[in-house]
């Protein structure tokens, strides 16, 4: 029984995506190909534990749910008494699709099933929801409890969504020419949002959000494995997995975060580095820089350097003024100025993150100065920052860590 | 699919097309484009919100008042009816139209006869 739980399991993690994204393609109703997959998985697990696990689950998962889908058309199609001519023949197309044994020629349906989750028509929230549960299969509960919503409110966020696809007439394709430059970034801004949700931590059942990361990941992969020729897909894995192999040492025992230069680099796994480095060295041999290449340059040189102080700073710095130009924004700003000071001191640090406009109300920028000032021994002016920065963080993990911080910078 | 494109504007706006980079892209340029295109079924340019005329029935009796249904910055310029493949192609035709650059353009859906 185990193994049949876990096969189906298996099954469940490599077909989904792909069985929702072939009925949607045919059928063009998101719902129904999605009950039809649930329905197809359901009858795995009745059937397999008797029958013995088919030796190609994935081709008999799909032909059963092709299956209910055409017995759901066939039932709705007698209920309607007076169906237009046209749609009837729209009809028997879809039923001679849905009959035709699946061919390995067809180009992959998950990549037009991702572009469309993430089409800019729709809100981010919906898109990360979407994407969560047709591309990546996650029930409406587990969603809800990622993003702490309600079980009602999210699966009305998703039903929201589908309708709109639907009634404004959103491509189920994936972009050509010069629109698929437009998209595509806005399709990696969804799985490093979903990464970041994951990684942060910044609520909610922490079990649920190490998943969102591992499924990011998992979808980077599948982005990878289907875009082969476009660098920064490959460079948005690579800085996930540069990122993820870091997670042991972030926290301590209790939970707290560990700045960069007290980790204990012994505990990163330098398998995933090892692969992080390797995919984005073979993107950057295209020659088409992007930001989350620089980005995982940024990571490669922090997960690569056998401790803070040998860190090739020149490098690190060259990665951050290319990233600067492609995208200038005062965060970028600041994190180049905190890696500027990493590497010649917090006087220096101090004042170029001074020179950081534009970021009134976000707790980094007092953070920051914080440091700086504790590092130059300016413990009072430290704490009044420490002290700022402490109000303005979002999440429990990083005020715990300023607290500690400020108590660590004697009064006067 | 159908769809209705409100232009929209802002009312305070100095910006007008003529004074865009590309004296070209007037509307009329875009009109004609779209029309040649067969994608443009009908449109035209809407009196300002200061002329419009608002009618409600409450309880059996007509309220009628002076002014749009919504008082905004932005105001409905004009509407034109696009017929296209899909929200793609509606999309990249609203962008085309100089007034994205220097209002909106809003793209509904008809809703079609079941």
């Amino acid at each position: 029984m185990a193994v049949v739980a876990d096969a189906v399991a298996a099954a469940h993690t490599e077909e989904w995506g792909r069985i929702v994204a072939t009925l949607i393609r045919v059928t063009g109703d998101w719902s129904l190909a999605e009950d039809c997959a649930q329905d197809a998985f359901a009858t795995a697990l009745e059937r397999w534990p008797r029958d013995g696990i088919p030796p190609n689950p994935g081709g008999w998962l799909t032909i059963v749910a092709k299956n209910r889908a055409i017995d759901r058309l066939r039932r709705s199609a007698t209920e309607r008494s007076k169906l237009a001519e046209a749609s009837r023949l729209a009809e028997a197309d879809v039923m001679d699709e849905l009959r035709e044994p699946t061919r390995d020629d067809v180009p992959d349906d998950r990549l037009r099933l991702i572009f469309t989750c993430c089409h800019p028509a729709l809100g981010l929230d919906s898109r990360v929801a979407l994407t969560l549960r047709t591309v990546a299969g996650l029930s409406t509960p587990e969603i809800a409890r990622a993003f702490l919503v309600t079980e009602p409110t999210m699966a009305q966020r998703l039903v929201r969504a589908k309708s709109k696809i639907r009634n404004a007439g959103i491509p189920y394709r994936v972009p050509e020419g010069h629109l698929l430059g437009e998209r595509l970034p806005g399709v990696l801004a969804v799985l490093y949002l979903l990464f970041n949700e994951g990684y942060s931590a910044s609520g909610g059942d922490s079990l649920l959000r190490a998943d969102l990361t591992a499924e990011a990941i998992r979808l980077g992969r599948l982005l990878v494995q289907l875009m082969p020729d476009e660098p920064e897909a490959a460079g948005l894995l690579a800085l996930m997995l540069l990122q993820h192999a870091r997670r042991a040492a972030r926290t301590d025992s209790a939970g707290d975060l560990v700045p960069l230069e007290d980790q204990n680099r012994g505990l990163w796994d330098s398998g995933m580095v090892a692969e992080g480095v390797d995919i984005l060295r073979r993107a950057l041999k295209r020659e088409r820089l992007g930001r989350y290449q620089l980005q995982a340059v940024i990571a490669a040189q922090h997960a690569t350097a056998p401790s803070l102080g040998e860190t090739n700073f020149s490098e690190l710095l060259h990665a951050w003024d290319e990233l600067a130009r492609l995208d200038a924004s005062p965060v970028v700003a600041l994190n180049r100025a905190i890696a500027f000071g990493m590497w010649k001191g917090p006087e220096a640090g101090l004042e170029a993150v001074d020179r950081v406009a534009g970021l009134d109300g976000y707790y980094l920028l007092p953070a920051a100065r914080a440091d700086f000032l504790r590092r130059l021994g300016r413990t009072a002016d430290a704490a009044a920052a420490y002290r700022e920065a402490l109000a303005l963080a979002p999440t429990e993990p990083e005020r715990r860590y300023l607290a500690r911080r400020l108590r660590e910078c004697p009064a006067d | 699919m159908q769809y209705l494109f409100f232009i929209g504007t802002a009312p305070d706006s100095d910006i007008e097309p003529s004074d865009g980079p590309d004296k070209s892209e007037t509307p009329d340029n875009w009109v004609e484009e779209m029309d040649r295109r067969g994608v443009r079924k009908f449109g035209n340019r809407l009196r300002p919100a200061e002329d419009a005329t608002t009618v409600r029935k409450r309880g059996g009796e007509v309220l009628v008042t002076d002014g749009p249904f919504v008082e905004g910055k932005e105001y409905i310029a004009g509407i034109d009816v696009i017929e296209c493949a899909d929200l793609d192609e509606a999309i990249e035709i609203a962008s085309k139209h100089p007034m994205a650059a220097y209002g909106l353009v809003e793209i509904r859906p008809f809703w079609p006869f079941e």
